[in-house]
């Protein structure tokens, strides 16, 4: 506190009279033919940082940090790190398993999930999740192609969306094989083919 | 005889050091004391002393603030009732609302009171909101008390949706798995909403999540929507109720017939 005392670092600067130091004043001091550092210090003495002042300010920002701080550690603990939840991947058995030029509907029960495997005998997953409104499609062999029983949404066999009121095609999954060369499919990472997704590592898997 | 002999017992009551330690002093039937409890009584203090002819008229304002407190009330006694028997708990809840409705005395008394009354604040609120707004009473200078009952439709919604998830059926199930599938799309909070690459969000951590405790409607959401509907909302609701009855009387009672 003792440098913000005029009377005990800038003698002559004390005998200011309280009202030429407040307010605008402060900016004035200068061209007064006085220290300009000292008089701006004495300025802000009685403008700003009054020892009320700091107490109150300090006071508040110890007040708002802690509800700030508090509100954030409630945020991060209502997101648990572990979660009691059926995995998201799953292992789907060895690439023999599944002909050339086959949608197989083998995990459609169980994991709603379509394992395709084309021509080139390279594979990509669907997730059977209509982009409509979120109901199951059925694969046609004989159409070739995904129907969608709720509203009529029609999918080719890539997924994506030739009929009815669905918006964007379906949603391929990431496919990979795993070191004993059985085939992994991961539900919780997602290509979206109008993002441009669809050519990102994960999402074909060539044997 | 008798007379006496109960005259001598309630003075032996009231004289007595439990009695007195409750009740300090006596409490005078004078003219001065029956005003007094009137003026001072919480019940009676919902209306204030006097009013206006018009604002007794049932066809002016059909009682449906009036009936969407007392569906709260019924809401609050029975939903403190049911507690004792049900545990938000995924093995335990739909055995236990299965329990309070076949096997409980009374308890499908309790639980169908509760639905009911539920239903229907959900239907009284809009009915006053409608009035309130035919009667422009939602005007200066009551503009303020009409924001505070937009937020108490609000918080009445949020019940009836949280609510809505306790018995754990397959309906509340997909009903809870539909509504909160719009938090997906929450601007900033959620991680197919606008903006959501800019935040970080991922359906892990987003406004989705924070709902459900995790990525499904799963037991951690019973429980979450448990609290909510049984403490959080409740009592937020309360508040902005008596700011919502305070500021009736303040703002000059009820608003004039058109």
């Amino acid at each position: 506190m003792a440098e913000r005392d005029p009377k005990g670092v800038h003698g002559g600067e004390a005998r200011l009279p309280p009202a030429r130091v407040t307010g605008a004043g402060g900016e004035r001091q200068p061209a007064s033919g006085l220290a300009g550092s000292g008089g701006q210090a004495s300025a802000m003495d009685a403008t700003i940082w009054s020892r009320r002042d700091i107490f109150s300010l300090a006071g508040w920002a110890g007040f708002l940090g802690v509800l700030g701080a508090s509100a954030l550690a409630f945020t991060r603990f209502m997101f648990p790190r572990v979660l009691f939840e059926p995995s998201p991947t799953f292992r789907a058995g060895p690439p023999e398993e599944y002909p050339a030029g086959s949608v197989s509907e083998r995990w459609k029960k169980d994991q709603r999930v379509w394992i395709v495997r084309q021509e080139d005998g390279s594979f990509y997953s669907i997730l059977a999740i209509c982009t409509h409104l979120g109901c199951t499609p059925n694969w046609f062999q004989a159409e070739d192609k995904f129907k969608c029983p709720c509203h009529g949404s029609g999918f080719k066999r890539s997924g994506i969306n030739f009929e009815g009121p669905a918006p964007r095609p379906l949603e391929r999954i990431k496919i990979t094989l795993s070191d004993d060369g059985q085939l992994v499919v991961d539900k919780s990472v997602k290509f979206r083919y109008e993002l441009g997704e669809w050519e990102r590592p994960g999402a074909k898997l060539k044997v | 005889m008798l007379a006496r002999k109960v005259k001598a017992l309630k003075r032996q009551i009231v004289e007595s050091q439990i009695w007195t330690s409750m009740f300090r002093h006596g409490y005078e039937e004078t003219p001065r004391n029956r005003v007094l409890q009137i003026m001072a009584n919480v019940w009676l203090h919902l209306h204030p002393p006097k009013i206006r002819r018009h604002a007794i008229r049932l066809r002016f304002t059909w009682c449906m603030g009036g009936i969407t407190f007392l569906l709260f009330l019924i809401l609050t006694v029975t939903g403190v009732v049911l507690m004792f028997y049900y545990r938000p708990v995924g093995e335990y809840a739909y055995a236990d609302m299965k329990y309070l409705e076949f096997d409980v005395p009374f308890g499908m008394l309790m639980r169908n009171m509760h639905r009911w009354a539920a239903h229907g604040m959900v239907i009284t609120v809009w009915l006053h909101m409608f009035r309130v707004f035919m009667t422009g009473s939602y005007k200066p200078p009551r503009e303020f008390n009409w924001v505070v009952g937009v937020i108490l439709l609000t918080l009445t919604l949020l019940l009836s949706f949280t609510g809505y998830l306790l018995p754990w059926d397959q309906l509340s199930i997909w009903a809870v798995t539909v509504g909160t599938n719009m938090a997906r799309a929450t601007p900033l909070l959620g991680h197919e909403g606008p903006f959501a690459d800019v935040v970080g969000v991922t359906p892990r951590y987003d406004a989705r999540a924070f709902l459900l405790g995790g990525s499904i409607v799963g037991p951690p959401t019973l429980l979450r929507f448990y609290v909510l509907h049984c403490i959080f909302l409740p009592i937020l609701a309360s508040l902005f109720m008596i700011v919502h009855f305070w500021r009736i009387r303040k703002d000059g009672g009820l608003s004039g017939p058109l």
